[in-house]
């Protein structure tokens, strides 16, 4: 399942400098995603299972505990009712993409996680500000990876963004990636700090210039998180990417997307902007937690035909 | 269908089809006749219509007779006066009323729209049947203020309106909302592939209790539309193609019909480097593969800045590869079928002449059937056929350019003038194009931006008239009618001496070209008030024309220089009061200085409008000089009549080739020293006298003259309106002489028809 890893280039600012995004354009491609495919009956039920497989099922809250952490990894490994499987004809239990916690949470969910084959992700680095000195931010990635974690979802300084600082925020971001060793690296923009989409192109670049396996909109701890348009234009930066270097990026929004409908809807933005390899875990990933519990609603309608009520399915 | 495991491997998007259950059992009530009279005739010789996608026959339908038109002008002649008569709020409460029922049953119109047209229900769904209610309930609004916002107009009476295939339902809708909300009643002929949506709303039409005769709909081809374009109406409203329109101002020269025509395009979508570049690949989606390409307004002629055009071809090329050809009503579909097999006929031939020509043609994916994939040509110039011709299918032709003048060349490089896409983040780089494109429309970032609030419609032979907005509510409105006699027909003047004058000196009299004084090309003179008058020909207006053309800075100059030219220009008439009132009389100088000064104070003043249309978008309807006009100046009012029309004329910008009176032309000729001592620059007035139907007629078939005013006799003004078929310049023509004295002599109509509406779409967000 791990992708060939991004060995970065140089920084070079040439590759953003001169990309202009208009943001009324990029709001318009996004609104018709949704409306110019759809998907219905088994294809949706895919659809969604295909979510599953790409969630990063997450909790970063501050009442986290190892026992909190256990019951969504317990719904991490099994995470439909045994008859929605069954009525699937699905031939395994999905299995999401990965746990994502806190740094110190990752020893716990290791455990819990055990013999799954499904990673550990640790945010990392002073999450979710980032406004703590590197070497602490470097060593923090070195205790979650240390602690067991194959994924580490860094955040990076927006002030070197919104201050054009662009060495400043490669070095940074370079330095994260060697501190990550053979962790894969999920670089978290915080775009709803960035506010323009020219700012999340650039931060996309960099991050990618210098490392990242992943770009990642948000921490889900900004004013606005995951969006439509935000998640266009990391993707297009992503392709633009690949165009220059041949090396695939992978993409994961996060924050605010809630129901099986958002699911849809970001994979149809992969798709279409990105391709097919792009609904894999290798390359996609949802940071979701109350995704999940929608998507098997939706999938026990789809096997039954009646609606389903929350209450009836496990809590991750 | 595939079990879950196996659609999870492949992660297609699967069938999504829309049903069509209700709308096929709609169309078990055909065979259908007209709606003729607030009832539905018997079917009479029927044709079918037919599902391009599937070759289903859909329904029969009937072939509209002369009787059948002539029944249905009947019922709309007796219905209109008693529509007219309704309060506004009347009129208001039924438009409401059409709006909402449509909204009602919008699935079922988007659906038969797209069993009819073979367009994607996304499309009919998301775009068409909202835009049609939004024009309903924008009229409602307009029926509502007509006689506030529209004081002394009144409506035409009723129209004969003839609409296309591409877009059967909108159509319908920008010609029947505004005509309703105007008092006019509508005889409507739906094109002959897609005759459905049309025969739906007339069912709605019976459910809004809409008195009988306001709306009647016959069915059937060309032949039918002939019929109506003959029959006894006050108006004609067409949108269709280019040549079908020639055939209708042909048609209708001479008849006092109003008429406005929606027609073809070859619309430049322009590149440059500094946009965003995905944007504008997605704009081009929109652009030309929008509805199969079958669109007036489709941006088919891409033209990328050079240092760009690599990697936008690339992006390009990649995005078409994900566009879906197939079912028009699965959900996933962005392309359906072509209308009809000719129509698919047509688009492959004028492809493979394009490649013949040297293009080289890019086409994922095959069609059967009446499909045709998304295809894109390179590597050819502006002389091939895929540059020139408008080809109404998903064909888009690219070619580079250097700079934004260029750029700008190249886009006015067409017959056509419906609209333009510019893409650039660079605001300034962008309005600076837009003011100089000949188009009706132009979108900056964005491309078919529609809004019942934003006035559409074409330059050149892209034909003229606006629907939308208040710009389209006067295309079904009429200033009040002239008072005044017929005029008579004037005989040819002899080139030869005529009485002598005796006494004074004798004065020399000239043409008027480009600043200086001319002798006419011919050598003739003839006689006139006593004095020998140049006899100017075809090949003085020919070097008037181009002397108008070379003026071109009058149009750009500032409404503020205008005006101080023209008050100069009063001023100095009001100096020479005396030599003019000589050659005029006293009461009609006296007239004209007072003219010459309204003119002036207009100058600066008769401005466009903001629209208010979508959030974060920027709706400009900007007024623009046509450019070059032809002038045939009213017989009466020798001085007064010639000041009256040509001012109001120049000081919106345009360039005036002035014919003055033939009988008493000498106080025109006067005017020349005026002009010449008031700062107006060389080329803004020209003056040729001479035989005016002759001139008359040049400066109707001149290409390069952009709307001609006639005011003469009725010969001469259904002359005219024939011949300016070549290039579809509008023709104003009147054949009743006007009191130039009083309030017909000075009104805003002058003022509309002096100008041309640009209609500026500007999308912003940070």
């Amino acid at each position: 399942m791990p992708h060939a890893r991004n060995p970065g280039t140089p920084l070079a600012t040439d590759w953003f400098d001169a990309v202009h995004i208009n943001r009324p354009a990029a709001e318009r491609r996004a609104a018709a995603l949704t409306t110019r495919r759809s998907v219905k009956n088994e294809h949706q039920a895919a659809w969604l299972l295909n979510a599953i497989r790409c969630m990063d099922l997450t909790t970063l809250a501050g009442d986290d505990t190892d026992a909190r952490v256990a019951r969504l990894c317990a719904k991490a490994r099994r995470p439909l009712g045994d008859s929605i499987v069954r009525g699937l004809g699905l031939a395994a239990m999905p299995v999401v993409g990965a746990v994502c916690v806190y740094p110190t949470m990752v020893a716990g969910a290791v455990r819990a996680l055990s013999n799954s084959g499904i990673p550990v992700a640790s945010v990392a680095t002073g999450f979710p500000a980032g406004l703590m000195p590197l070497d602490l931010r470097l060593a923090e990635i070195r205790y979650a990876v240390d602690q067991g974690a194959s994924e580490i979802d860094i955040v990076i300084t927006r002030g070197h963004v919104l201050g054009s600082n662009w060495a400043a925020l490669y070095d940074e971001i370079a330095a994260m990636r060697e501190a990550c060793g053979d962790a894969h690296m999920k670089a978290i923009l915080g775009t709803g700090d960035l506010v323009t989409l020219g700012n999340v192109y650039a931060a996309s670049m960099v991050a990618m210039q210098a490392g990242a396996d992943f770009i990642k909109t948000s921490t889900g701890k900004e004013a606005v998180n995951a969006t439509l348009p935000v998640s266009l234009i990391m993707v297009r930066a992503l392709r633009d990417y690949g165009a220059r270097t041949g090396v695939k990026i992978g993409f994961k929004p996060a924050g605010g997307m809630k129901t099986a409908k958002d699911a849809i809807a970001w994979q149809i933005l992969m798709h279409e902007e990105a391709g097919r390899e792009w609904l894999e875990p290798a390359l996609f990933r949802l940071g979701a937690s109350s995704m999940l519990g929608d998507i098997e609603r939706q999938l026990e309608h789809f096997v039954t035909g009646r609606y389903a009520a929350a209450h009836r399915h496990a809590l991750a | 269908m595939p079990t879950v495991t196996e659609a999870l491997n492949t992660m297609d998007y699967g069938p999504a089809p829309e049903s069509a259950a209700i709308a096929l059992n709609w169309l078990t009530r055909g065979p259908f006749g007209h709606f003729i009279n607030g009832a539905f005739t018997k079917p009479g010789a029927v044709f079918d219509t037919v599902n391009p996608a599937t070759e289903a026959v859909l329904a029969q339908v009937t072939q509209g007779t002369e009787g059948d038109i002539t029944a249905a002008v009947k019922a709309a002649h007796k219905a209109q006066p008693g529509w007219a008569k309704l309060p506004g709020h009347q009129r208001a409460r039924y438009l409401y009323a059409l709006a909402r029922l449509l909204q009602k049953r919008e699935r079922l119109f988007a659906v038969l729209e797209v069993l009819d047209n073979g367009k994607p229900i996304r499309e009919a769904r998301d775009i068409d049947v909202p835009l049609a209610v939004r024009h309903f309930y924008h009229h409602a609004g307009w029926a509502e203020l007509l006689d506030d916002e529209f004081p002394g107009m009144a409506p035409h009476g009723v129209c004969g309106q003839i609409i296309p295939w591409n877009f059967p339902l909108l159509m319908l809708a920008w010609k029947v909302a505004p005509a309703l909300a105007a008092g006019n009643t509508v005889v409507l002929k739906p094109a002959e592939y897609t005759p459905l949506t049309a025969l739906l709303f007339a069912e709605l039409c019976i459910e809004a209790g809409l008195p009988k005769g306001v709306v009647n709909i016959v069915t059937g081809d060309g032949s039918t539309g002939a019929a109506l374009v003959a029959a006894e109406v006050d108006k004609i409203a067409f949108t269709g193609s280019t040549e079908v329109g020639r055939l209708i101002r042909q048609a209708t020269a001479g008849t006092g019909k109003a008429l406005t025509l929606e027609l073809g395009g070859k619309s430049p979508f322009i590149v440059l480097a500094g946009a965003d570049l995905d944007a504008a690949v997605e704009g081009v989606v929109d652009a030309v593969w929008f509805n199969q390409g079958e669109v007036c307004c489709a941006g088919s002629r891409i033209l990328v800045q050079e240092s760009v055009a690599a990697v936008f071809t690339d992006k390009l090329k990649a995005r078409m590869a994900r566009l879906r050809l197939g079912d028009p009503l699965d959900k996933s579909t962005d392309i359906g079928a072509v209308v009809h097999p000719v129509q698919l006929a047509r688009i492959r031939a004028i492809m493979a002449q394009a490649v013949e020509e040297g293009a080289e043609l890019h086409q994922p994916g095959t069609g059967e059937g009446c499909f045709c994939p998304p295809a894109l040509l390179t590597g050819l110039g502006a002389a091939n056929v895929a540059m020139q011709e408008e080809i109404f299918g998903p064909v888009a032709a690219l070619m580079t350019f250097r700079t934004p003048v260029e750029a700008v060349e190249l886009a006015n490089n067409t017959r056509y003038g419906l609209s333009a896409s510019i893409w650039t983040e660079s605001i300034t780089t962008a309005l600076d194009i837009a003011a100089q494109v000949k188009a009706g429309v132009v979108w900056i970032n964005g491309t078919n931006m529609f809004d019942a609030n934003a006035p559409f419609g074409g330059m050149r032979e892209s034909g003229f008239g606006r629907e939308g907005a208040r710009e389209g509510m006067l295309a079904y409105l009429r200033a009040p009618a002239i008072k005044g006699k017929a005029r008579a027909v004037l005989s040819v003047p002899a080139g030869l001496p005529g009485e002598a004058e005796g006494g004074d000196i004798d004065r020399t009299h000239k043409l008027y070209i480009g600043g200086a004084q001319k002798r006419p090309d011919g050598g003739y003179s003839y006689s006139a008030q006593g004095g020998q008058i140049p006899l100017g020909g075809r090949k003085d207006i020919r070097n008037a024309v181009e002397a108008a053309h070379k003026a071109a800075g009058w149009g750009k100059a500032t409404g503020h220089n205008r005006a101080q030219v023209l008050y100069f220009l009063a001023e100095n008439m009001a100096a020479r009061q005396a030599d003019l009132a000589a050659l005029s009389s006293k009461t009609e100088a006296g007239a004209a200085v007072a003219r010459a000064f309204y003119w002036a104070a207009w100058a600066d003043k008769y401005d466009g409008k903001v629209h208010s249309t979508q959030g974060a978008h920027l709706t400009l309807a900007l007024k623009e000089p046509f450019g070059v006009m032809g002038l045939i100046c009213p017989e009466e009012a020798p001085l007064l009549g010639f000041i009256s029309t040509l001012l109001p004329a120049i000081a919106m910008g345009n360039r005036v080739v002035a014919v003055p009176s033939q009988g008493a032309p000498r106080a025109a000729l006067e005017m020349v020293q005026v002009f010449d001592t008031s700062d107006m620059p060389g080329g803004v007035v020209n003056i040729v006298t001479g035989p005016r139907v002759d001139l008359a007629r040049t400066l109707a078939q001149h290409d390069d003259i952009a709307v001609l005013w006639v005011f003469a006799d009725s010969e001469t003004c259904a002359m005219t309106e024939r011949e300016a078929s070549g290039n579809l310049k509008p023709v104003w023509s009147e054949n009743r002489a006007r009191d130039w004295a009083g309030s017909e002599g000075q009104s805003r109509d002058f003022l509309r028809r002096a100008v041309q509406v640009k209609t500026v779409w500007v999308p912003y967000g940070a």
